[in-house]
């Protein structure tokens, strides 16, 4: 009887040992070099982590990756770049070097995944872009065969609010008249610089074009500034903490107009939490197709697994990046990156935002302008996206 | 010091150097990206004690430098399509002659004074450049697309460093640095015994200006893209002030002291304490600041004179 416990104990303890050292090699190890502390921590905490969580956690509890008929885990090893191009680098050369990871998620904020760029190129891993957002991507992409853009170009966010003008002043919504203003650091400049000769050629007349320093506490001269110049419209290329102050200086002042839009973060949770019905037919950057099944359900994990809410814009981008990068991997059947890459850039992927597939490793599908209606942030412009939502006019902040 | 002493810190820094200088043949790519880091925090932390230690001035001007450094070579490059070496070329003298200016206008003050303007600095410049771009040249985005290797500016900030510590070391010897080290002691006796005070100290605030300058250009290839919050961020600042007083300002090689094993320790803490990195850093600083108040170098220094007693 001892004997025969013995005999059980010993097999049980070798099979333990078997099943780790199984599950040692059954594991793909993931890189994320992110921020959690400095100026964009508070951007990636909604668009980024959540949906590495979210990724892994659900790849893990469908029985993992299968790899050539073999399922792997996933592990994710995730870093902090504390908002520091410096520390990022050195962060993404560790994945590689000393983690050895088989894949990475792309960093978020445009300056990172270009500083990282040469080092995941270096170790041919695929790198999917999501939070960058460049005029330059051919030529990036003609450097690093690896790097792949899935959230667009500056032009075409600058294009599509243009569209928008036109559309509401064909409508007889709006006249001429448009009030611009921008953050004067580097993404409002491009993005002001970029829309202010378009705006002129679509016969409207700027009325008030001024600019203010990241970092303003006071935006109510802005707004002030604004307001007297009775605008019809109200373009504003801003950040996210000034998306936010302007838009409080609108409902206090009262700025009258039909046409009122805010760039970055206007797609955020937090701005409906802030403002709630206030922000009807607002229009900010972004979008997402609210009608579409996919997504729903996407929206509903999200909160489930991560106890938060997804943004109207990059973090269906962001988990998308992440089910290309999963497909890939199981498409080609193996964990080499060359191999991966390459089946990346010859295939089409079914993801929460419909097929994706990559033109000269750029893909051309996604939103651009999206509004609040009805308390849902819906897409209203894109990029080759189905199931825009028709316009409204903003009819003042109640 | 003496003759001799000073003959043999200078083979010891030729060595040191020669060593430094077979890095990248040894060290993979992790290794290079922290041997670089390393090279980039010893330039500008011994540059800046060249000023602040003799003189006791604490400047906290170096991001604003080493920001202007990297940002004209993102819009030399990308806006105007300069080649990167030019730009090299460029910033720098530019870093110098805006040192000058600011050190002609605010080496009067002193104490916290000093301190707090050269805070400002960086943010002051940073709002000015974007000033600059919001309302002439534009922006497109600074791009630095370059084919150099860490290793290859590794290489270059290695040779940058011979150069700050010959300059340091002939500074020491000459009249210029035993004026400093008068005016770190007492400003107004300095200024009795007929020594031109404000000369003295605008030509090492100039140099180190230059310097921080040189490494931000240089450097910027190696980020890919400027973003102007990075390259002006006052982080850089601190940290060149907290590494150079770990290390000790007393002596030429204190810096280096201080840098290695800051830059080691800050690895360490980011690779296995990611989330707490922040908080793992200050009680780090508070220890440093309990155990080590003049540095590892003062550190050394009394550990040899206790042994030096003892043997008597």
């Amino acid at each position: 009887m001892l004997k025969r416990l013995f005999k059980a104990a010993a097999i049980a303890t070798s099979a333990s040992f078997l099943a780790v050292a199984a599950q040692a090699a059954d594991v793909i190890k993931i890189g994320q070099v992110a921020p959690k502390s400095g100026p964009l921590a508070g951007g990636a905490a909604v668009t980024q982590w959540p949906n590495v969580e979210l990724w892994s956690k659900q790849v893990n509890a469908a029985g993992g990756l299968n790899v050539g008929g073999k399922k792997m885990m996933v592990e994710i090893i995730e870093y902090d770049d504390k908002t520091n191009p410096g520390e990022h680098i050195k962060a993404a050369q560790r994945l590689a070097e000393v983690d050895k990871v088989d894949f990475i998620i792309a960093p978020y904020g445009t300056g990172f995944n270009l500083a990282a760029a040469p080092i995941y190129a270096k170790y041919n891993y695929p790198h999917i872009g999501v939070s960058a957002i460049s005029d330059k991507m051919p030529e990036l992409t003609a450097r690093y065969d690896n790097l792949f853009f899935t959230l667009g170009n500056t032009t075409s966010f600058t294009d599509s609010v243009i569209d928008i003008l036109k559309d509401m002043r064909d409508a007889g919504t709006i006249g001429n008249r448009v009030a611009m203003v921008n953050v004067a650091d580097a993404f409002g400049i491009e993005l002001a610089e970029a829309a202010r000769p378009k705006i002129k050629e679509a016969g409207f007349d700027i009325v008030y074009d001024k600019s203010y320093p990241l970092g303003t506490p006071d935006l109510s001269p802005i707004i002030k500034g604004a307001k007297d110049s009775k605008p019809d419209a109200f373009v504003a290329w801003s950040y996210p903490p000034d998306t936010f102050g302007l838009t409080e200086q609108a409902i206090i002042q009262d700025l009258d107009v039909k046409m009122y839009y805010t760039a970055v973060a206007t797609c955020f949770p937090a701005f409906k939490g802030k403002f709630g019905s206030k922000i009807e037919g607002v229009f900010g950057a972004g979008g997402v197709n609210q009608e579409s099944p996919k997504i729903q359900e996407y929206f509903k994990a999200h909160k489930e697994i991560t106890g938060k809410e997804a943004d109207g814009w990059a973090s269906a981008n962001t988990y998308v990046s992440m089910q290309i990068l999963g497909q890939a991997i199981e498409g080609a059947g193996t964990l080499d990156r060359k191999t991966v890459t390459q089946y990346i850039k010859d295939n089409t992927f079914d993801t929460i935002m419909g097929p994706i597939s990559f033109e000269n490793q750029i893909s051309n599908k996604y939103w651009t302008v999206g509004q609040w209606q009805d308390g849902k942030f819906r897409g209203v412009k894109s990029s080759q996206m189905d199931g825009a939502a028709p316009i409204v006019a903003k009819d003042g902040w109640n | 010091m003496s003759h001799e002493n000073e003959i043999k810190s200078l083979v010891w820094g030729a060595v040191l150097l020669v060593l430094a200088a077979c890095v990248p043949l040894v060290a993979n790519g992790y290794w290079m990206s922290i041997a670089l880091t390393i090279a980039m925090f010893t330039v500008l932390a011994t540059s800046w004690s060249l000023f602040s230690g003799p003189t006791h001035y604490i400047s906290l001007a170096t991001a604003a430098f080493f920001g202007v450094g990297g940002y004209l070579v993102g819009t030399g490059m990308s806006d105007y399509n300069m080649d990167f070496w030019t730009m090299v070329a460029i910033a720098p003298v530019v870093g110098a002659v805006l040192a000058f200016l600011i050190g002609i206008a605010t080496l009067r003050l002193s104490g916290v004074y000093f301190v707090i303007f050269t805070l400002g600095l960086a943010e002051m410049i940073r709002t000015l450049v974007s000033w600059i771009q919001n309302n002439f040249t534009g922006s497109r985005g600074l791009y630095v697309l370059t084919d150099l290797t860490e290793a290859d500016i590794y290489i270059y900030l290695v040779i940058l460093a011979a150069v700050v510590y010959l300059v340091g070391w002939w500074v020491n010897r000459s009249r210029l640095g035993f004026a400093l080290r008068i005016i770190g002691n007492d400003e107004t006796v300095a200024r009795h015994v007929g020594i031109n005070t404000a000369t003295s100290k605008v030509i090492l605030f100039t140099f180190s200006g230059f310097v921080a300058a040189l490494v931000g250009a240089l450097i910027a290839p190696r980020y890919t893209y400027i973003e102007p919050n990075g390259v002006f961020s006052p982080e850089i600042s601190f940290i060149v002030v907290i590494m150079a007083l770990l290390g000790g300002t007393g002596r030429l090689w204190g810096p280096i002291v201080g840098v290695i094993p800051f830059a080691l320790l800050q690895e360490y803490i980011n690779a296995n304490y990611s989330n707490y990195s922040t908080l793992v850093m200050g009680i780090a600083f508070l220890v440093i600041v309990y155990f080590l108040p003049k540095g590892v170098v003062g550190r050394i220094e009394q550990l040899l004179a206790s042994r030096g007693r003892s043997t008597w």
